[in-house]
């Protein structure tokens, strides 16, 4: 059987993809543990608690039941092959599956992150749109310094303060989730927005420049024609390579967020296993991230492709 | 107006300087000093910034609390600077496999953002001081690892290396008079702008209670013991939250000819 160009090329591509994902799941997997073997201790004292009473022969029996007892090749092997099958172990404090305590928090998360993400792409669109030049130019430039410089626990108890303390608009404790998610949202969204904005603008300007616009304006394209057909899908294009920065401004900022205003999700399960210790949780959030940048990136490689024609001319060719 | 905003951000750093350095210079307060008579009260002529639930000066706390606040984030990217600059010129010069796993190791650190890698560290050490500055350092690295390796790699190629070989001197010392300096000016260009996101980074773990506990006057442990009062008292997150963006913007504004400065410089070598 002979492969078109086209298949072959759509193979590639899908090896060279499940071959970075297997790296980036091995190496989470790997992280998480050596999370767990570096701790100092011994990890039945920590899972236990520096409260039990459990005796020594209660303790080993414990080691044993865990395969703690075993060489650490032998562990990491067993570690792979349940990770491998999903299991990502018990939680130390809540005596339940890590995967279901997990899965059951990622909607809140992910909620949070899209409406974010929503917010954050309006915004520095209208902003990079709107103030290409003039005066508004200087103004957008030092709001967006402002935005991407605040730190986001500052902007997200100035937000709280504002709006749910005086002016009482968006109440921290009872109202729909729509008014729940909005505050949190925003104050995760500016800093997103910020470089959202000086990567499009700066985008927009390069390709301004280029050949193509001025053949665009010459074959009698509107100025509006040319922003919106040429220009934009430039600044999009290079906004697409900030996917890394992205994926880390939104968990890590879930982290922050949803501890201020009280909101349940990833983050604050994060933020409670390790004031707790509880490692499990915190691999599985470990493990949790390397999956969230995959999706992230296969989702920007598509968006690339969509948005930049050159990259499926490349594919086809 | 390019001026104002120059000189604005060098009278911050400024200030921020002589804060680390002689806090008692712009305060006669005392940090940690309690006044049961003067709990809660609003910024005011005699407490620029306020007093907290305990009575604290919220002006004094934020001078004596930026030496804690800033040496983090100063350690974090020299240590990241010195280590990062290393790997990264290291892999940059070395034989192709070496670069191959260097760069391998690289691209999967960004599956796991900064803050998440700061808080593994925190997650293995216990909460802590020491743990959320070692927290930072190890989180930040990678990023300075990337950018020495791309500058060396590019440099390792230009043909000045190899020229200087042949004409009889060492490797090691080639890369060291034709690369070495390159990479670090570029380091130290990302270490001005990660300063600003490493005190961030840090203030936030204490934000979150997992650094210097209270009543240490850190940014961070200060917004942290305010929250509970923000239906009351906006001043006590508000004012070292503000200290903490205008030193960023300050730096980042400070940052940017600094950073055209250097870029020309390499031009010209």
């Amino acid at each position: 059987m002979t492969l078109s160009a086209r298949t072959r090329t759509a193979l590639r591509g899908a090896a060279r993809f499940l071959g970075e994902a297997g790296l980036v799941l091995w190496a989470a997997v790997t992280l998480a543990f050596l999370v767990l073997k570096a701790v100092p201790g011994d990890p039945v004292d920590v899972m236990l608690g520096p409260l039990s009473s459990a005796t020594p022969e209660a303790r080993a029996m414990i080691r044993a039941d865990l395969g703690l007892d075993k060489p650490l090749p032998t562990q990491y092997a067993s570690h792979l092959g349940r990770m491998v099958t999903g299991d990502l172990g018990m939680s130390y404090q809540q005596q339940r599956p890590v995967s279901d305590i997990l899965t059951e928090q990622l909607g809140a998360t992910m909620a949070l992150a899209a409406a974010a993400m929503v917010l954050a792409v309006v915004l520095a669109c209208g902003a990079a749109l709107v103030t290409r030049r003039g005066w508004l130019r200087g103004v957008a430039d030092a709001t967006e310094l402002l935005a991407v410089s605040a730190p986001v626990f500052w902007t997200a108890l100035v937000l709280a303060s504002v709006f749910s303390y005086q002016l009482g608009w968006f109440p921290i404790v009872g109202g729909t989730a729509a008014q729940r998610v909005i505050l949190p949202a925003i104050a995760l969204a500016l800093p997103v927005a910020g470089v959202l904005a000086q990567v499009l603008r700066h985008g927009m300007d390069q390709a301004e420049s280029q050949p193509f616009a001025v053949t665009a304006m010459a074959r009698g394209a509107s100025h509006r024609r040319l922003t919106s057909h040429h220009l934009m899908r430039h600044g999009f294009a290079s906004t697409l390579t900030l996917s890394g920065f992205l994926f880390g401004s939104l968990l890590g900022g879930a982290v922050i967020v949803e501890t201020v205003f009280a909101r349940p999700g990833i983050g604050r399960v994060a933020l409670g296993a390790i004031t707790n210790r509880d490692l499990p949780v915190v691999m599985g959030v470990v493990v949790f991230s390397g999956i969230g940048f995959l999706i992230i990136n296969a989702v920007v490689d598509v968006l690339a492709r969509a948005v930049d024609p050159r990259l499926r001319k490349a594919a086809d060719a | 107006m390019r001026n104002v905003a120059l000189a604005l951000a060098a009278a911050i750093v400024l200030w921020l300087g002589v804060a680390m350095l002689a806090p008692a210079w712009l305060t006669s307060g005392d940090p940690l000093a309690t006044q049961t008579s003067a709990v809660l009260l609003p910024p005011s002529a005699e407490h620029w910034f306020g007093t907290d639930q305990s009575g604290r000066d919220v002006y004094t706390r934020v001078v004596y609390g930026a030496r804690d606040s800033l040496l983090v984030g100063l350690r974090a990217v020299a240590i990241a600077m010195v280590c990062g600059g290393l790997i990264g010129t290291v892999a940059g010069v070395a034989p192709r496999w070496v670069d191959r796993i260097v760069s391998r190791l690289l691209e999967v650190t960004m599956a796991f953002p900064e803050f998440l890698l700061a808080l593994l560290v925190i997650a293995v050490l216990g909460k802590g001081a020491n743990s959320v500055a070692l927290g930072v350092t190890v989180a930040i690295i990678p990023a300075y690892v990337r950018l020495a390796r791309v500058t060396a790699r590019q440099l390792r190629f230009s043909g000045a290396v190899d020229a200087a070989t042949i004409l009889g001197v060492s490797y090691p010392r080639a890369v060291w008079r034709h690369v070495a300096p390159q990479v670090a000016a570029g380091l130290l260009g990302l270490g001005i702008v990660g300063f600003g996101s490493a005190i961030v980074t840090a203030a936030g773990l204490s934000f979150l209670g997992l650094g210097i506990s209270p009543p240490a006057p850190e940014w961070g442990v200060m917004m942290s013991e305010g929250k509970n009062q923000l239906a009351r008292a906006w001043w006590i997150t508000f004012f070292p939250g503000l200290a903490l963006a205008a030193t960023v913007v300050a730096v980042s504004t400070l940052a940017r000819p600094l950073q055209r400065r250097l870029a020309t410089g390499n031009a010209h070598d």
